[in-house]
């Protein structure tokens, strides 16, 4: 392992692996990454995949705008298939009042280029006929949303870092992080140490952890998320369904299984990844509610992974005040995967070129002490 | 590698993957751990859930790497054991529409 690097990133998820390829797109390939276990481990490896654009704030829109542009191409650059059915997002309302917001979301949507539709319960009928649309009083849908696999990408991104140079140094533990005059200066690992001007918190639900270990405190905590896995069947479904009333999403995958989770509001941060029935059944009862048909389908398996969650739900991105060469990119509470393309690349931007193309001044760490924050409201669970 | 026999030999059944699709995965493309080799095949995800394929997959790994029983380790356990019909977990049941 090299004793020395212009960047460390710490995390291989769909970020770290995302902001190595970046960092060496532009040149930047003395660089090693640090994974405590393996590709995708914590949360890019257990998530559902999703990929949207309807987000109710400017910048999660922007961001999520961005990287379906980049996802659409991803085939070709990274030279892999990573899985992506641009099936559209289908978000049906069930009270007056969710009607009354999603129609705001999808004005604010379209004025950002983002091309969501309303739907009548009619419409949605028609569009997919096996869903039970009875309680439906309509829905936004955006053709465009979609989703993808999420250990292609990663395992795409790293394959391609690697091969312009990046170092991938899996199943390696950090330890610590030495700073010295408000300047990051070393990584221990327990492989041991690599002295550095630019350290990348990529940890996802462990960033804080990696945060603290040069100081800092920091807002967000991991919690987690139950999904589950059908058996596999032909392909029937294009179109990802998202419910915020019931806190549930599904999709069908380029292999056939539905995949898809619900939200627990009682569930408490920590570092819990076991599973459990009461998910199973939640998430079985409501599936079967969509889709009347499913009764007889067989769950295959179940899991869980990590949100890594804010306390407005925006990802924490960008230089931290007083630690030099501290780049922090996670916080994405749950949509870390759908902003990576775009994400990753304003990362390495910063690094190479000390700024972005796009301004992410307002997803920096510090809004959290000047409480100056806008709520993303389009997050399940 | 068309003509040897690994090609014909199939580890696991509900995916489809042969013995030389694994030895390919672990010498070419650097996949030396059991979960990395299953996420990138896709081994063990399909209704038997890994209880046919996976003591095979490690004994060629352990053929391979060197590595022991107790370093390749045993993927986690998903529940259920068993698939079973969603309509068992409905909750809603009888409930009438």
């Amino acid at each position: 392992m090299k004793d020395r690097a212009s960047v460390v990133i710490i995390g291989a998820g769909v970020i770290g692996t995302g902001i190595a390829y970046n960092l060496a797109k532009l040149g930047m390939t003395d660089v090693v990454l640090v994974e405590q276990k393996r590709y995708s481990y914590g949360s890019t490896g257990r998530c559902g995949g999703g990929i949207r654009q309807q987000w109710t704030t400017e910048e999660n829109i922007r961001l999520a705008k961005a990287s379906v542009e980049r996802f659409e191409r991803m085939n070709e650059e990274l030279g892999i298939d990573i899985g992506f059915i641009q099936g559209g997002y289908l978000i049906p309302a069930f009270t007056e009042q969710e009607v009354r917001d999603y129609r705001k979301n999808m004005a604010l949507q379209n004025s950002l280029g983002v091309p969501t539709e309303y739907m009548s319960s009619e419409e949605i009928k028609e569009l997919l006929p096996m869903l039970n649309t009875e309680k439906m009083m309509g829905a936004t849908f955006c053709p465009t949303d979609g989703h993808a696999n999420p250990f292609a990408v990663t395992e795409g991104y790293a394959k391609n870092a690697k091969e312009m140079g990046v170092d991938m140094e899996l199943f390696t533990t950090v330890r610590g992080i030495d700073v010295v005059d408000g300047a990051v200066r070393c990584v221990k690992t327990d492989r041991g140490d690599i002295e550095t001007k630019f350290v990348v918190n990529s940890a996802g639900p462990y960033s804080p952890l990696i945060g603290s270990m040069a100081g800092l405190e920091m807002p967000n905590k991991p919690y987690r998320h139950e999904i589950l896995a059908t058996e596999r069947f032909k392909h029937f479904l294009d179109t990802m369904i998202i419910s915020f009333h019931h806190g549930l999403y599904f999709s069908q995958t380029t292999r056939g299984e539905i995949v898809g989770g619900i939200g627990n509001p009682s569930e408490k941060p920590g570092y819990n990844l076991s599973s459990s029935l009461d998910f199973a059944v939640r998430m079985a009862s409501a599936l079967i509610d969509f889709l009347p048909q499913f009764k007889n389908v067989n769950v295959v398996r179940q899991w869980a992974g990590f949100y890594d969650v804010t306390p407005d739900a925006k990802p924490i991105l960008g230089e931290v005040d007083g630690l030099q060469g501290f780049i922090q990119a996670n916080g994405y509470s749950g949509h870390g995967f759908m902003l990576a393309p775009i994400v990753t690349e304003l990362m390495a931007e910063l690094i190479v070129n000390g700024k972005t193309s796009v301004p992410i001044e307002s997803m920096n760490m510090r809004r959290f002490k000047s409480r100056n924050m806008v709520q993303e409201a389009n997050v399940v669970g | 590698m068309s003509d040897s026999p690994d090609e014909k030999i199939i580890i696991c059944r509900c995916e489809d993957v042969t013995r030389a699709d694994i030895l390919k995965a672990i010498r070419e493309g650097g996949f030396t751990d059991l979960e990395s080799l299953r996420h990138h095949l896709n081994i063990g995800r399909g209704p038997c859930q890994g209880k046919t394929c996976i003591p095979l997959v490690i004994r060629i790994l352990r053929q391979e790497t060197g590595a022991s029983m107790e370093e390749i380790g045993l993927p986690t356990a998903r529940p259920p054991v068993r698939p079973i019909p969603l309509g068992i977990l409905n909750v809603n049941e009888g409930g009438g529409e």
